[in-house]
């Protein structure tokens, strides 16, 4: 590798993971070439490396493969192209002008790439964010960190736990911990619905026994030392501890799965303009941000439940860059507008010249209800849903035919 | 290992630390003994980080002129053992009239110490501050920020280099004297230990240790502050601390916010007299009267920047009902303990004054037998190099010299494999979690260690040859890990 010398390309993705191997092998498809990829890990695949249970691949594959069968699938497909994935390799500095600097071994990268992937993924909400009262003892730990120890670092974390949130991961955690040997006494939710999946409901706590609590919260950690328990209580509608409720739970460990934030820090350097619904960038059905030739896709623009999801939005953002190297792309200047019942969509803008599937989410579990895109009074699709839930993403198509005008279409939801 | 010393110092924090530090400047043996994994675990790393400009305190007290003392040689000693800190100055904020009085007594005080200090308006609040309210301030230019962690490991670690034991993870559980041998015994869990000199440096059980060496007539009333930590992407909107009108009675400065030389900022601390030494929970209601009182001052408190909370415990002398400062004891009781150098109730401006209480307790023991100066003792402590403020180009030639500087451990942080190497590696030999945290910044971010955790556990392990559930996350029995999987 030549050092101080400016490696200039076509594409550059940052991130190895689901979006950003997809993104790769639909670019190529494409046409286009010249692309980098950049990988802080020693290995592709990103968060699915430490995803050993099963059930990805569902939607894409119509087979259940464990998260790291489901990414080799695409890994095997990008290492038999000429394209550059450079591992141990982390970004350090992004700018508008699309000039990418990254730390590895080899020394420090200067990269100059026509139009920048983001598909660095997502972090954890963690204790601090919530603040959620007590002492600080070490046993404490978001879930993913526990995944990895367990699954990638061979070490044992505890061995009498409590699950504070129903994430996805906190649930699977609550499986993985039970199957290693470690109580795991319950699973609690602020929530008055569950935040994950039915199925991980389903599959992960009933079928162990692992009775799940909603409208619960840990109130209180206690341990100087090692975590020695927590205090529980019952919530209200405001979500607001109601005193009386307390419980404590003797536990060693206690599993926080109370969320994702879409993981931004370099997205602000190259002044990306970010959704505060969201924390992920506000882009158009191209996936196109606020800073030309930067493209983001997968968990880093919105956090999905699926990982199939994610691959077929980079596909659909690879077939984007495609065309914005190409020919370039048209201006979105009409904006989508949601009501309250719902929490955000993706994309956030339209050019109003082609069909676009919207992605969203409803705050709340809503059952037999509509819902409507309308410009200007007039409605341009809806859709009957029988059961809304926070925890599944939905999409709905936007038909070009009825967009007449750049004023903003809104999308409500109706009770039947 | 040495068990016989000329001097033992109980307690490792800042004081402790300063003591051990300034007391290498003589040919002496000279040991720490800290029932903690690391320095600066309690008081000394619990607190606002800032060096105070000494107008708090009464006129003609220790604590006044200590803190002044400490204000103005600072630069000296953070030159010389590489401590980041910043020179901002501090605005105490006040609104209306009644707050008018209070900080013109505020200013005479100060000016009496000797302290500069200048009564602004408005404008002048919004030109240093933009983000800060307030309808008029007393402005302090000398006050400044550091990092207290960076500061008590510097002092120890140039202590350390200058031939001072630390004894870590030892408690001190009984002291006695022999009037013959003219020498202390020291017990702690680990065994005996023996000095020609005691100085007790015990911050919150400097009231047991005084009591152990037979002067029982301290109480400390443990005084819980809690804190909330910012997120960097706020920390550019307060650019110096800024404080409102201190009330009398509550013993502490009133709730403040405290930018970071990290880019960070501390909300707090609040004032709660509690029962427990080691209790650092953080409270329900403390935290919303920390948004409260902290919004009232900068709007820009909202809750998705929060990132951590932590809690001190200052050790006072005062007790609830009371409030306000003791003045510090520093004192040599020849009638009750013979060589022996006690320090009760250091609390804030602690931190700020340590090094002229150190002067102090070298100059008490210098009343008592004359000292002879080591030649060799050096001042220098070289810092940490730091990859995330270096140009790109500065950068690049790091990693060139060293390709541990290309692998980036923390991300949010920007901390490489070659710093945490170098934390890991530390002088006093520390390999708690938190030890490498303190020392090279990782885990500090806002993803708290969900991305670096394992990697920093993983490389303490392999660098130290220690199984998984030796490895301690800060305190003594607080293991991380419980063993492997299978």
């Amino acid at each position: 590798m030549i050092m101080g010398e400016k490696i200039v390309c076509k594409v550059i993705i940052i991130g190895a993971g689901p979006a950003g191997l997809a993104a790769a092998l639909k670019l190529w498809e494409g046409g286009v070439r010249d692309i980098v990829m950049l990988e802080r890990e020693a290995s592709p695949g990103g968060i699915l490396r430490q995803c050993i249970h099963d059930g990805f691949g569902l939607t894409r594959f119509g087979e259940t493969l464990s998260g790291p069968e489901y990414a080799q699938k695409f890994i095997d497909q990008v290492a038999k192209l000429p394209i550059r994935l450079i591992t141990n390799a982390t970004v350090i500095d992004i700018t508008p002008q699309k000039i990418v600097t990254v730390a590895c071994r080899e020394g420090l990268l200067t990269l100059q790439g026509e139009a920048i992937i983001l598909t660095m993924g997502c972090r954890e909400r963690t204790r601090g964010a919530l603040s959620i009262p007590g002492e600080r003892p070490a046993g404490v730990f978001t879930a993913g960190v526990a995944q990895s120890y367990i699954n990638l670092k061979n070490t044992m974390i505890g061995t009498d736990a409590i699950i504070l949130g129903s994430g996805d991961i906190g649930m699977i955690m609550a499986r993985r911990l039970t199957l290693e040997g470690v109580k795991v006494q319950a699973v609690f939710e602020i929530q008055p619905y569950p935040s994950g999946l039915p199925r991980n409901i389903e599959q992960c706590l009933n079928d162990y026994d692992i009775p799940l609590y909603l409208s619960h919260t840990v109130t209180k950690i206690k341990g100087g030392s090692r975590l020695e328990a927590v205090e529980i209580s019952e919530v209200d509608a405001n979500l607001t501890p109601i005193a009386g409720t307390q419980r404590e739970y003797k536990c060693d460990t206690l599993i926080l799965s109370v969320g994702l934030i879409p993981e931004n820090e370099l997205s602000k350097l190259g002044e990306v303009v970010l959704d505060p619904r969201t924390k992920g960038a506000v882009v158009d059905e191209f996936f196109q941000t606020s800073t030309a030739g930067i493209f983001a896709a997968g968990n880093v623009l919105q956090v999905h439940d699926l990982v199939d999801f994610v691959s077929l939005e980079a596909e659909n953002l690879a077939a984007s860059v495609t065309r914005y190297l190409n020919e370039g792309l048209p201006s979105s200047p009409i904006s989508i507008e949601t009501d309250n019942k719902i929490s955000h969509t993706i994309p956030q803008k339209i050019s109003g010249q082609n069909d676009v599937t919207l992605a969203f989410r409803c705050r709340v579990p809503i059952n037999n209800c509509t819902v409507t895109l309308l410009q200007e009074g007039k409605t341009l699709a809806t859709k009957h849903y029988k059961k809304l839930i926070p925890a599944e993403m939905q999409h709905i198509l936007l038909p070009a035919s009825g967009i007449t005008t750049n004023s903003a279409v809104r999308m409500v939801i109706t009770l039947d | 290992m040495q068990n016989a010393f000329d001097v033992l110092i109980i307690g490792a924090g800042v004081v402790g630390s300063a003591v051990a530090r300034e007391l290498a400047r003589y040919k002496l043996s000279i040991a720490v003994v800290e029932k903690n994994p690391d320095v600066c675990c309690e008081t000394s790393g619990r607190n606002s980080g800032v060096l105070h400009a000494g107008y708090n305190n009464e006129p003609d007290s220790l604590m006044a002129k200590f803190c002044v003392q400490g204000n103005r040689g600072f630069d000296a000693v953070a030159t010389e053992l590489s401590v980041p800190y910043k020179r901002t100055g501090k605005l105490v904020v006040g609104f209306g009239e009644e707050d008018m009085p209070k900080l013109l007594a505020l200013k005479a005080q100060g000016e009496q110490n000797g302290v500069p200090m200048e009564l602004v308006d408005r404008a002048f609040i919004k030109q240093k501050a933009p983000h800060v309210d307030g309808d008029f301030a007393l402005w302090s230019p000398s006050t400044a920020i550091l990092n207290p962690f960076q500061y008590t490991i510097a002092l120890a670690e140039n202590a350390a280099k200058n031939g001072v034991s630390f004894l870590l993870k030892q408690e001190v559980t009984a002291i006695s004297y022999n009037k013959n041998d003219q020498l202390y015994t020291v017990s702690t869990n680990c065994g005996d230990l023996t000095s020609r000199w005691v100085i007790n440096c015990a911050g919150l059980g400097s009231d047991k240790i005084s009591t152990m060496l037979g002067i029982d007539e301290y109480t400390i009333y443990p005084c819980r502050g809690e804190y909330f930590i910012l997120d960097q992407s706020v920390g550019s909107l307060l650019p110096l601390p800024v404080y409102p009108v201190p009330s009398i009675k509550t013993g502490g400065l009133g709730i403040h916010l405290t930018p970071t030389v990290d880019g960070n900022i501390l909300v707090g601390p609040s004032t709660e007299y509690i029962d427990s030494r080691e209790d650092y929970s953080s409270t329900q209601d403390t935290m919303k009267l920390l948004i409260e009182d902290g919004s009232r001052i900068f709007p820009h408190l909202k809750k998705e920047y929060f990132i951590r909370n932590f809690a001190g415990i200052r050790p006072k002398l005062t007790p609830k009902g009371v409030g306000g400062f003791h003045d510090f004891v520093i004192e040599r009781r020849d009638d009750l303990a013979p060589h022996a150098v006690n320090l009760v109730g250091i609390e804030s401006p602690g931190l700020t004054a340590s090094i002229p209480i150190a002067m102090r307790v070298i100059e008490l023991i210098k009343e008592v037998e004359p000292l002879t100066i080591n030649p060799l003792f050096d001042p220098i402590r070289e810092g940490f190099t730091t990859f995330n403020d270096k140009t790109h180009e500065e950068q690049a030639a790091l990693i060139d010299s060293n390709p541990d500087y290309g692998e980036i451990i923390c991300r949010c942080e920007c901390i490489t494999k070659a710093e945490v190497l170098a934390a890991i590696n530390n002088p006093l030999r520390v390999d708690t979690v938190t030890g490498i945290k303190y020392r090279c910044r990782t885990m500090m971010g806002r993803c708290q260690g969900g991305y670096c955790q394992t990697r920093i556990a993983e490389l303490i392990l392999s660098e130290k040859h220690k199984a998984r559930q030796e490895l301690l996350y800060n305190r003594q029995n607080s293991m991380l890990f419980t063993g492997t999987v299978r």
